[in-house]
């Protein structure tokens, strides 16, 4: 039977089951071979904290949802147009974000009484006419899958576990994706295990041979690789990008790179990768507790090595005590908050941008450091090194605020040519600065960036003792002066402010965009996509995006006040604008969203739309 | 940086004779210490004893926490950090791994690392990372003027406890070796030929030495170890444990440490009821820590039996050792610059190339 086959620019897919049935691993191996194919592609997984929730339970229910299109695309999308649910569970969990319409394939084999009522179903859907608005392909996955596997020599429980591998191939033969990097993926994943390696490669296969033979799927689509800047690609999550950032930053400054962390969720796997690349130089250590792991990596910042602490916003409080210490110190350390939900654990596998005050503000004392954020996956290789190189520089805590979105999103990434990256390197003091020549001021500055001398233990006559107790200008000595305190207070503000940042970017293609978005850190797809829905529809908007918070970049007054309206679209309730607003006087407009979930295109151009067309 | 030259972790001997003194270890800082206090004599004997060591001054750095005993860095001509409360270790483990040409000192007190910092003291001795950690104990908190301290006896009356503190006191010993430190020693303030061979010893090993130095505060819980110093109960109440001698002790060797059958630890007898060979012979280099933790156990009622000198010293590799080797066995291994092999890490993995 020859199939139908039909072009599209988009599409949205969702995939969602147990957190037992392998959707994360599904959901990856779809977008690397929409990678390899050349779509532009963004990525969002959204599991629950608990490792195995009770199985078939709408708490339990893990998805991971793949955009991908023929042009460069912002966002993981707001509807997926196809849902594979695995479970009712999964089904009920994500039946609300389908628009009519919407393709639904359902594991059939899973729709047992049993599982119905253990999500609150009466009637099985499948059979009630409440899915008549979508398109519904009821599959026997399981089923299906342990008889195409029959033949090989594994446990009926391994069978069944490669259903997931079934529907990849139903998956992958509808959009046409090319699968010769699953099929080496499999047989790396069991090289030790041959049968398994086999029979998920049947599974895989079986699948794509159904698509190819049922005739429920009548229709084959294709999506043509994107226009895309010519070069190499990879697909990265923010996580992955972040630690390869990190070890490029050691490279680029030829330190040895130290990173003390303790796991926490979603910042466990930077320690986990950046443990593996110790040919680098690069040592990793998985300390005692929070206030250990930034103790550590000041502590080697102290003996000349690049400190590197990561966590979420729970480590990050208990870390305050060391961070100021090390704004007394005026010694590089580089802090990554990956936000989550909060207060408390809040919800640990769930986005939020609600640090950015613990960030700017969350110390005892005045103790300012520099705050930066990446936009997107990939942009947080650049922000890495951009906070290695403030840190570095200026001799400061720099913390990076990443969030769970841009840590567990993906995007295909142009590899950087090396030469391309910032150059890193730092002297270290190796004489004594005072005037005469002959003794060592361990706080005299350099007057462009106000950073004082890096002077490391193993340096003859550069002796010198620092600590957190407040230090006459110069000497470092022990001082309780009042007017030094003044003096050192304002010149640990100034050094911060003394920071030369980037100016901020406007992006207003019209010219007469009346309402300004101005946004930070993960919201930028969102708003990006948002902003360029109201242009299709002849409305104009300007978008600006800031990745340092602290110092602002030096324009960006001027660029609010170009705008009749500002608006700052954030997932808090309202962090950044209260800053603009304090620091401007700008009355800008603070929208806000706090579900754990980034902003939807959507929602935010309609909120926009009306912003719009009352300025 | 400089390259790291020892290949067994801290800071060792230079082959040329130095010729330090005392005063070339002493900063040009004035010394803020209570007059009396026996941090001066803790200075004094650190300052003069280091010189001895011929390692020079800018390979060695202390670091400390808060308390009065923490402000020590700012006296000694070497390199120094003056941190925060109780973290000092940990601050110190990141520099010794990442640093293995420096020796490196932790100054602490009784607040410092047993109540704020009693995590991070417990796992740098489990990690067994090289740093020579000296806990000033006074038994009472100093720089905050005078509440008790996590080694305060019970009832202890103090500002924050006037009717008497309700809590059983940490065992500073008692606590590094069920940690299972490699180097557990005792000392006091006042002894400084003991101090010193003491330190000596502890600098001599590799891995966390862990040395309690008795510290009189004359101002807020004076007199907390007189029965040690004074002449009258000195000999009686202290046991000096000497490896490889038999554990005799007071003024006229009255008094000896024998295993008594049934129990699980040391006892202290009178030497003339128990025959010779069954006093305990002192053996630093036990493996198994019951034996040093036994002799922790010794001291009864108002400080008698207290054992003084080294009561473990044992080898085990080293945390920052085990963690450099692991990075240097990947350096080894790894061809090409630093920025090829960068360039060929960001391109591992599934990369597509458009023309
Ligand atoms: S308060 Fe006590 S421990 Fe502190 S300096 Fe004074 S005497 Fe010494």
């Amino acid at each position: 039977m020859s199939k139908q086959v039909r072009q599209l620019d988009r599409v949205v897919i969702r995939f969602a089951g147990d957190s037992g049935d392998g959707m994360q691993l599904t959901g990856d191996r779809f977008t690397s071979e929409t990678a390899q194919l050349g779509n532009d592609i963004s990525t969002l997984p959204n599991f629950p904290a608990e490792i195995r929730a009770p199985a078939g339970t709408l708490p339990g229910v893990s998805s991971f949802q793949v955009h991908f299109a023929d042009y460069d695309i912002l966002t993981p999308g707001d509807a997926p147009n196809v849902l594979v649910a695995m479970n009712p569970a999964a089904l009920k969990a994500n039946l609300a974000d389908l628009p009519r319409g919407a393709d639904i394939i359902v594991n059939t084999d899973e729709f047992t009484k049993r599982n119905l009522t253990k999500v609150g179903y009466q009637a099985s859907p499948l059979d009630d006419g409440s899915l008549d608005g979508y398109t519904l392909h009821p599959v026997a996955l399981t089923s299906m899958t342990v008889r195409a596997l029959a033949e090989h020599d594994i446990s009926k429980k391994d069978a069944e576990r490669a259903k997931n591998m079934f529907a990849l191939g139903l998956l992958s033969w509808m959009y046409s994706r090319p699968y010769e990097s699953t099929i080496r993926f499999l047989e790396r994943k069991f090289a030790t295990r041959p049968a398994l390696a086999a029979a998920n490669i049947a599974a895989f296969k079986a699948g794509w041979n159904f698509g190819e033979t049922t005739e429920d799927f009548a229709v084959r689509y294709e999506v043509k690789p994107a226009k895309m800047p010519p070069g190499t690609y990879r697909n990265i999550t923010g996580n992955a990008a972040l630690s390869l950032g990190i070890v490029a930053a050691g490279v680029r400054s030829g330190l040895p790179v130290f990173l003390g962390a303790y796991p926490i969720t979603p910042a466990s796997d930077i320690l986990h990768e950046l443990s593996k690349h110790k040919r680098f130089g690069v040592t990793t250590m998985q300390a005692e507790d929070e206030i250990a792991a930034i103790g550590a990596a000041l502590g080697a910042s102290y003996g000349g090595a690049l400190g590197v602490t990561t966590t979420s916003g729970p480590g990050v409080a208990l870390k305050g005590e060391t961070i100021s210490l090390a704004v007394a110190l005026e010694l590089p350390l580089v802090i990554v908050d990956v936000q989550r939900a909060g207060p408390s654990t809040g919800m640990p596998t769930k986005t939020e941008q609600a640090d950015l005050n613990m960030a700017l503000f969350g110390r005892h004392g005045e103790a300012p450091v520099a705050v930066i954020a990446p936009r997107s996956p990939a942009d947080c290789f650049y922000a890495a090194l951009e906070a290695a190189r403030i840190a570095l520089t200026h001799r400061t805590p720099v913390i990076l605020l990443s969030d769970n979105y841009v840590a567990n999103g993906s995007e295909p990434w142009l590899l950087p040519e090396i030469d391309s990256l910032p150059d890193l390197r730092v002297d270290f003091a190796t004489t004594p600065n005072s005037e005469d020549g002959k003794t060592f001021l361990p706080y005299l500055r350099d007057p462009e960036t106000l950073a004082r001398p890096w002077a490391i233990p193993g340096t003859p006559g550069l002796e010198h003792r620092i600590g957190g107790l407040e230090k006459a200008g110069k000497t470092g000595d022990i001082s309780y002066d009042p007017a030094n305190h003044d003096f050192m207070v304002r010149t640990r503000a100034a050094r911060i402010e003394a920071i030369k940042v980037p100016d901020v970017e406007v992006d207003d293609p019209d010219s007469d965009a009346r309402v300004l978005v101005l946004g930070w850190g993960s919201t930028y797809g969102p708003i990006g996509a948002a902003c360029r829905g109201l242009r299709q529809r002849g409305l104009s908007v300007a978008q600006a995006h800031l990745r340092h918070l602290a110092p602002l970049p030096a324009n960006l007054g001027e660029v609010l006040a170009r705008y009749q309206r500002v608006v700052i679209p954030e997932m808090n309730l309202g962090q950044l604008a209260h800053v603009i607003r304090a620091r401007y006087l700008v009355d800008a407009i603070s929208y806000n969203q706090v579900r754990g979930l980034p902003f939807t295109a959507h929602e935010l151009e309609t909120m926009l739309e009306e912003v719009v067309k009352n300025a | 940086m400089p390259e790291a030259t020892e290949p067994t972790g801290g800071a060792t001997a230079t082959p040329v004779a130095l010729k330090l003194t005392a005063k070339d270890f002493k900063s040009d800082q004035e010394v803020r210490w209570c007059p009396g206090c026996g941090d001066y004599a803790i200075l004094a004997a650190v300052q003069s004893f280091l010189p001895e060591l011929n390692i020079p001054r800018e390979r060695i750095v202390f670091i400390s926490g808060i308390g009065c005993s923490s402000r020590f860095p700012y006296y000694m001509n070497t390199y120094g950090l003056h941190s925060i409360h109780g973290r000092a270790p940990a601050i110190a483990t990141g520099l010794a791994v990442s640093r293995p040409d420096l020796s490196i000192w932790v100054v602490t007190g009784d607040g410092d690392a047993l109540s704020i910092g009693g995590n991070h003291l417990i796992h740098a001795l489990r990690r067994n990372v090289n740093l020579k950690i000296l806990l000033f104990n006074n038994r009472i908190y100093g720089l905050t003027k005078g509440q008790y301290s996590p080694t305060s006896e019970l009832g202890k009356i103090t500002k924050s406890t006037p009717l008497g503190s309700a809590d059983s006191p940490f065992n500073p010993l008692s606590l590094a070796l069920g940690a299972e430190a490699t180097f557990v020693a005792r000392t006091i303030d006042s002894d400084r030929r003991h101090l010193q061979s003491v330190l000596r010893a502890a600098a001599e090993h590799q891995g966390s030495a862990f040395v309690e130095i008795y510290q009189n505060c004359n101002i807020f819980n004076d007199g907390a170890f007189d029965a040690l110093k004074e002449p009258e109960t000195r000999d009686d109440y202290l046991i000096r444990l000497e490896h490889g001698q038999p554990i005799v002790f007071g003024s006229q060797g009255q008094f000896c440490v024998v295993r008594p059958p049934g129990g699980f630890g040391l006892a202290v007898r009178q030497t003339a009821d128990v025959p010779a060979e069954e006093i305990v012979v002192h053996d630093a280099t036990v493996e198994e820590p019951a034996y040093a933790f036994a002799l922790s156990r010794l001291p009864g009622f108002a400080l008698r039996n207290t054992p003084i000198g080294i009561f473990r010293n044992v080898t085990r590799p080293t945390y920052d050792r085990l963690v450099q080797e692991q990075v240097e066995s990947a350096r080894a291994k790894a061809t090409g610059t630093p920025e090829e092999q960068l360039a060929e890490l960001l391109h591992s993995g599934d990369t597509w190339t458009i023309l």
